[in-house]
């Protein structure tokens, strides 16, 4: 019944889409299309939750298109309901937003018809049961968003996002295919049931999880095949970017969770190693990014990357217990992965719209430009600061408490027996409290030079306020965030059902705990309670506040800032992004980026500024694909001269490879 | 009626903290002051300043937005619950179950949060250099900390306070490397992130040597009161934690009645008494460090804290 | 009682890798010395306590030696060397402080690593005691190996002595004549070092290894 509902849907959203195509220069087109969105994707919404809440039986459907001996499998469980939850949550909200954002959009044709098509073949890859259906929808999201992405292809480095975009998308897919044909086998059974009783010998499973992490892990942002993450998501509009960041990312993980827990079976111990160690270093290495950014978007974009990070670190090590037989553990760690997926999707694609906002009122996404926004937009600058006291895992709100598991999980792996785990799990602890701390810096460099302080150009000082649509858009995240770090045992006990049937085991049921705390192992262990903390602080601000009305003076004057006796108008004098982090890079980023900084005095008596220009290094773009772009376009020279050879020449070519064939065929005899 | 009495000795301890906050501070500049064979101000000066500055018009700059104005409280807030949650002279209350090591490292980072941005708000360059350095700091700091907690954590099997301080008051503990360890990471961060010498100076306001005063250049009158409770609570947290940690001697489990209660607030004091006199000894034997290598100084923190963690992962093994 | 004995000497052999870091971290000259009149101090008194616990009065001497040797002498002449130099100045690390440290912790880590499942049969103390003093030998070979400046260098090879030493007395049993004909060979190597340190210093008016380099004719 839920899939029904699910795939009608996703068939709504195909049509409005195609319509689209038609009529996108009609006057009310825009409020159409992202209305019927709406209604599409919460309808979904509705569908998943309830789905997951009443632990339904899985269901599957088999419809006749696609590959006549295949045809097309689609399959609704507990794991797939989960991230449809997520997918359209954060679609639902993004097509809200986009109600008041698509106004003003100057090329609607570019971007209407494909909008609907991005939402429909997200659902659709969650849904997928077969190699074919999951690769064909894969391929379909990839096309829609690269359309979307290119949707404003005539400003500057856009073109260049956009093939970049292509590429590391045609590589990841490439690396599923050969993925799935290595898992059907020899055999050719490529519908998931039979993938699922296949089992894979030890080599071809260690294959298939490398090629899951090149394909998915690409799409997700692992480093180092995160490169096209930050190019691409600035460059699509900022409704776009809040789905492809906080919303495809999750779909790419959705495929490594389905492919390596659901699809492989037992996972070996180096696994374990392998994932942790590589969401570490991505996280470590996205925020570090993300600190050097002045441009708000891709420093947005950079984040997500160190997010990624810390979901894989908790897929890694949900591997790890799950090869030691330690299913509660595992339960546990998976647990805490799949509660920072959803966390992530909310959060994130909140301070994409409050990105949006910036954009729309100011024309202009670099900070350096700002200033000053929380007196002329007050509520988007709410939303944002929320959004990012909720990213930077500070407690009362939701990041703190995904964070919080992630770290629980991590004390219960003195237990795994293997040596190197045993000094690679505290360096991996250590990773993600770096890169923790790293993150709160970077959001009070964004949230403080982007609202605070005084505008530093002309157009910081005219913004206005966004329209409703969007400010509702925003709202509703807020009120998520709070929600989802003051109450965590109900979303705990969601994913129960989800870490039963992958690892066969589930944290214990948090319904029935006394003062709505969780308890995620035992109760000698460790507690968190939400609610209670929330309760005290609210407490502590309050009578803190009577105190200071009852007996303190409440008079308030307004006068200039201190200013050592050199009053100065000029609001450039202020700190800029790259000031912010100048500690912070001289700390950590002479030794990852090569930073050097270089200052140009002009000789005294002359006149004119000094300048301060920063050198930084992208190391795997020089090391890895700086060569490989330069040794295809080496073997490309080359071979170009088979474009300009004679009749004979060709006809040469032709004999030769025949003769090769025919003496192939009889040596094999 | 067990809850009840739970949840009165808790407030007091949150009202005890709070009286007890300015007590410290103002015995550490007295120490401070007598060993430079200074006068020094009064014990009680702290209070004083406190009510003073109640008592002062709040003088606010042009650009100051309601982040400014709202920062104090917040900033206090989560401070004050914070301290709340360290076990002084009582643990195994009901809501000791909220108080988990990790809880309180991050109240303090949100109050660092607000702080920072409150330092950004005006549009001065004061403010960048606190809020930018203050990150800096912080950036090592916290991860030196959670390392901290880890190996105490994977000691006592759980990262409840109440449960450490339980842990260690037991026979099963000897003398650890990783404690050894753990505490010297301890000592250092405390010394970071309240701000003392080497890493910043609490008495001066020049800016080429501040970090906090920098950010809160602008604050003046209620606002100022509510930031200086909030750092002279934060010294005392950290001096608690080491306490309640390393010396946990005192501390009463719940249930055991008034008497238990008394000597538990005397011991508590006197450890307060010791920390406060050691952090002046070693606060006037050393000078300040220039800024870069106060990240040095946080880096060799850390990989105390990693080596401490490192020691409990390996050393389960089966002989 | 027995238990508490055997703690007091892990906690000594611990406190010895901690001032081993804290030889790694410092950057001035007077601060290695001290330090390493720390390490020695250190080291002495756990050799003491292992001749409490082990009831072997000759370790005493050998106590007494380290301190009186390598706490009190020593470092006395290296201090006087230093301001007879005027070489008393900040000495950076090759590759900076933070990545020295990291190099230490994966010191440890690895002699950890080999330590422990090679002395499977001994009691868990007696394998963690000698995976540290392997590590305070490997700490004095990246001391050794990460500054240019020879005073370092002579303390980090002094360090090494300090961590066999540990190593040996833990092991129950290193006989006098050999402590002491250890303990003079140190003594004349320091001699021998600070002579020509005054020799180099008067020719070429730099200890600095790397400028020593140019001078070694071979071609640049």
């Amino acid at each position: 019944m839920a899939l029904e509902v699910l795939l009608w849907c996703a068939a709504a959203l195909l049509g409005t889409s195609a319509a689209a195509v038609a009529a996108a220069r009609h006057r009310a087109a825009s409020a159409c299309v992202y209305g019927i969105a709406l209604c599409a994707t919460a309808i979904a919404m509705v569908a998943a939750a309830l789905f997951l809440l009443a632990d339904g039986r899985t269901a599957t459907l088999l419809l006749p298109v696609g590959l006549p001996w295949l045809g097309a499998h689609f399959r609704l469980d507990a794991l797939a309901a989960f991230f449809l939850l997520v997918v359209n949550l954060g679609s639902a909200a993004a097509s809200l937003y986009g109600l008041g954002y698509g106004r003003h959009e100057e090329s609607p044709a570019r971007v209407l018809p494909f909008f609907p098509a991005f939402l429909a073949g997200m659902n659709l890859v969650v849904l997928a049961d077969d190699a074919f259906t999951f690769l064909f929808t894969w391929e379909f999201m990839s096309l829609s968003s690269w359309a979307l992405v290119m949707a404003h292809h005539r400003r500057p480095g856009n073109a260049e996002a956009g093939y970049i975009y292509l590429l590391m998308a045609s590589l990841g897919t490439l690396a599923l295919l050969l993925a799935f044909g290595l898992l059907a086998g020899p055999a050719g059974g490529y519908a998931f049931d039979a993938i699922r009783d296949a089992s894979p010998s030890a080599n071809v499973a260690g294959t298939v999880l490398a090629l899951v992490l090149i394909g998915a892990g690409s799409k997700a942002g692992l480093v180092p095949l995160h490169v096209w993450l930050p190019l691409a998501h600035p460059a699509a509009p900022s409704h776009v970017s809040a789905l492809m960041s906080g919303v495809m990312t999750k779909v790419a993980v959705y495929g490594f969770v389905r492919i390596v827990f659901d699809l492989l079976g037992e996972p070996a111990w180096w696994w374990g190693a392998l994932v942790p160690l590589l969401g570490g270093i991505t996280a470590v290495l996205g925020v570090l990014y993300a600190l050097m950014q002045h441009d708000l978007k891709r420093l947005l974009a950079y984040h997500t990357v160190e997010n990624i990070g810390i979901i894989f670190i908790g897929l890694g090590l949900a591997l790890a217990f799950q090869a030691n037989d330690m299913q509660a553990a595992a339960a546990l760690a998976l647990t805490a992965a799949l509660f920072h997926v959803f966390n992530h999707s909310v959060f994130k694609s909140l301070l994409f719209f409050g990105a949006g906002a910036v954009l729309t009122s100011t024309g202009e996404r670099d900070m350096e430009h700002l200033g000053g926004l929380i007196h002329r937009m007050p509520y988007t600058a709410f939303a944002f600061l929320i959004g990012s006291a909720a990213i930077s895992a500070l407690p009362p709100f939701n990041g703190f408490v995904s964070e919080w598991l992630t770290f629980q999980a991590i004390l219960l792996s003195p237990a795994l027996p293997q040596w190197s785990l045993k000094f690679l799990v505290p360096a991996i602890g250590a990773l993600l409290a770096l890169s923790a701390a790293l993150a709160a810096a970077c959001f009070v460099k964004a949230f403080g030079i982007t609202f605070l302080g005084r505008p530093r150009t002309q157009v910081a000082r005219d913004a206005k306020e966004v329209d409703a649509w969007s400010l509702t858009a925003m709202f509703v995240f807020v009120a998520l965030c709070l929600l989802a770090g003051i109450l965590p045992g109900y979303f705990i006990d969601a994913l129960s059902s989800v870490t039963h049937a992958l690892v066969g085991a589930h944290v214990p049921r948090q319904n029935e705990l006394s003062w709505l705390m969780i308890v995620p192992i035992a109760e000698s262990r460790s507690s968190y309670n939400g609610l209670l903390l929330f309760a005290f602080i609210v407490m502590a601000a309050w009578s803190a506040t009577w105190v200071i009305h009852r007996w303190a003076s409440a008079a308030t004057r307004r006068s200039a800032p201190w200013d050592c006796g050199y009053p100065d108008a000029s609001p450039i004098t202020q700190y800029t992004a790259g000031s912010f982090s100048q500690p912070i890079r001289r700390v950590f980023g002479t030794f990852v980026f090569r930073a050097r900084e270089e200052v140009h005095m002009p000789p005294p008596g002359d006149n004119s500024a000094a300048r301060l220009h920063v050198r930084l290094r992208d190391v795997p773009w020089d090391v890895l694909y700086a060569p490989l772009a330069g040794a295809v376009g080496f073997a490309a020279d080359r071979l170009n001269k088979v474009q300009f050879l004679t009749i004979r020449a060709y006809l040469t070519l032709v004999f030769g490879a025949l003769v090769v064939l025919l003496m192939v065929l009889g040596i094999w005899q | 009626m067990a809850i009840a009495l739970d949840m009165l000795v808790q407030a007091v301890q949150m009202l005890v903290v709070l009286a007890l906050a300015p007590l410290l501070t103002g015995y550490v500049r007295m120490v401070k002051a007598r060993l430079l064979r200074r006068q020094g101000p009064p014990l009680l000066q702290p209070y004083r300043d406190l009510l003073r500055l109640l008592r002062k018009e709040v003088v606010l700059a042009h650009d100051a937005s309601w982040l400014f104005r709202v920062a104090p409280y917040l900033v206090f807030a989560t401070t004050w619950v914070a301290a709340a949650l360290v076990p002084t002279f009582a643990s195994g209350l009901v809501v000791s179950a909220a108080a988990d090591m990790i809880v309180i490292v991050a109240l303090l980072g949100s109050a660092r949060f607000m702080l920072a941005l409150a330092g950004l708000d005006v549009g001065t360059s004061f403010g960048g250099i606190g809020s930018s350095r203050e990150m800096m700091i912080a950036s090592l700091a916290e991860p030196a900390m959670l390392m901290v907690v880890f190996t105490l954590s994977l000691l006592a099997g759980s990262t409840q306070l109440s449960s450490i301080a339980l842990f260690m008051q037991g026979p099963g503990i000897g003398l650890r490397v990783s404690l050894a360890l753990a505490l010297v990471g301890l000592i250092m961060v405390a010394i970071a992130e309240n701000a003392r010498i080497p890493v910043d100076n609490p008495a001066t306001h020049l800016e080429l040597t501040m970090v906090h005063e920098a950010m809160i250049l602008e604050y003046s009158g209620r606002h100022l009161a509510l930031i200086e409770a909030a750092s002279y609570l934060k010294l005392l947290l950290y001096l608690s934690v080491i306490g309640c940690v390393f010396v946990p001697w005192g501390i009463a489990p719940s249930g055991e009645g008034l008497a238990a209660y008394a000597i538990g607030l005397v011991l508590y004091a006197t450890k307060l008494a010791a920390g406060g006199f050691m952090l002046a000894v070693f606060e006037t034997a050393i000078a300040k460090m220039r800024v870069f290598r106060v990240s040095d100084f946080l880096g060799a923190a850390l990989m105390l804290g990693f080596l401490a963690a490192l020691l409990r992962f390996v050393s389960r093994v089966a002989s | 009682m027995d238990q508490l004995a055997l703690d007091v000497a892990h906690l000594f052999a611990g406190g010895l890798v901690l001032v081993s870091f804290m030889l790694l971290y410092q950057d001035r000259m007077t601060g290695i010395v001290n330090t390493f009149a720390l390490h020695a101090l250190v080291v002495s008194l756990s050799v003491a306590w292992q001749a409490y616990i082990q009831h072997a009065p000759h370790l005493y001497i050998t106590a007494a030696i380290a301190l009186v040797v390598k706490a009190f002498v020593i470092p006395l002449a290296l201090h006087q060397i230093i301001v007879r130099l005027g070489i008393h100045r900040t000495i950076e690390p090759v590759v900076g402080v933070g990545l020295t440290m990291l190099a230490g912790i994966g010191l440890v880590a690895l002699s950890v690593m080999v330590m422990l499942p090679i002395t499977a049969t001994a009691g868990t103390l007696a394998r963690e005691d000698l995976a540290f003093a392997l590590s305070v030998v490997l700490l004095g070979l990246l001391m050794m190996i990460s500054r240019r400046n020879a005073v370092s260098q002579v303390i980090g090879f002094m360090s090494i002595e300090n961590g066999l030493i540990l190593a040996a007395t833990g092991a129950k049993g290193m006989p006098l004549v050999v402590e002491i004909s250890v303990a003079f060979s140190i003594l004349i190597a320091l001699i021998v070092i600070g002579v020509f340190l005054f020799r180099i210093r008067e020719r070429f008016e730099t200890v600095d290894i790397h400028e020593l380099h140019e001078y070694r004719g071979e071609q640049p």
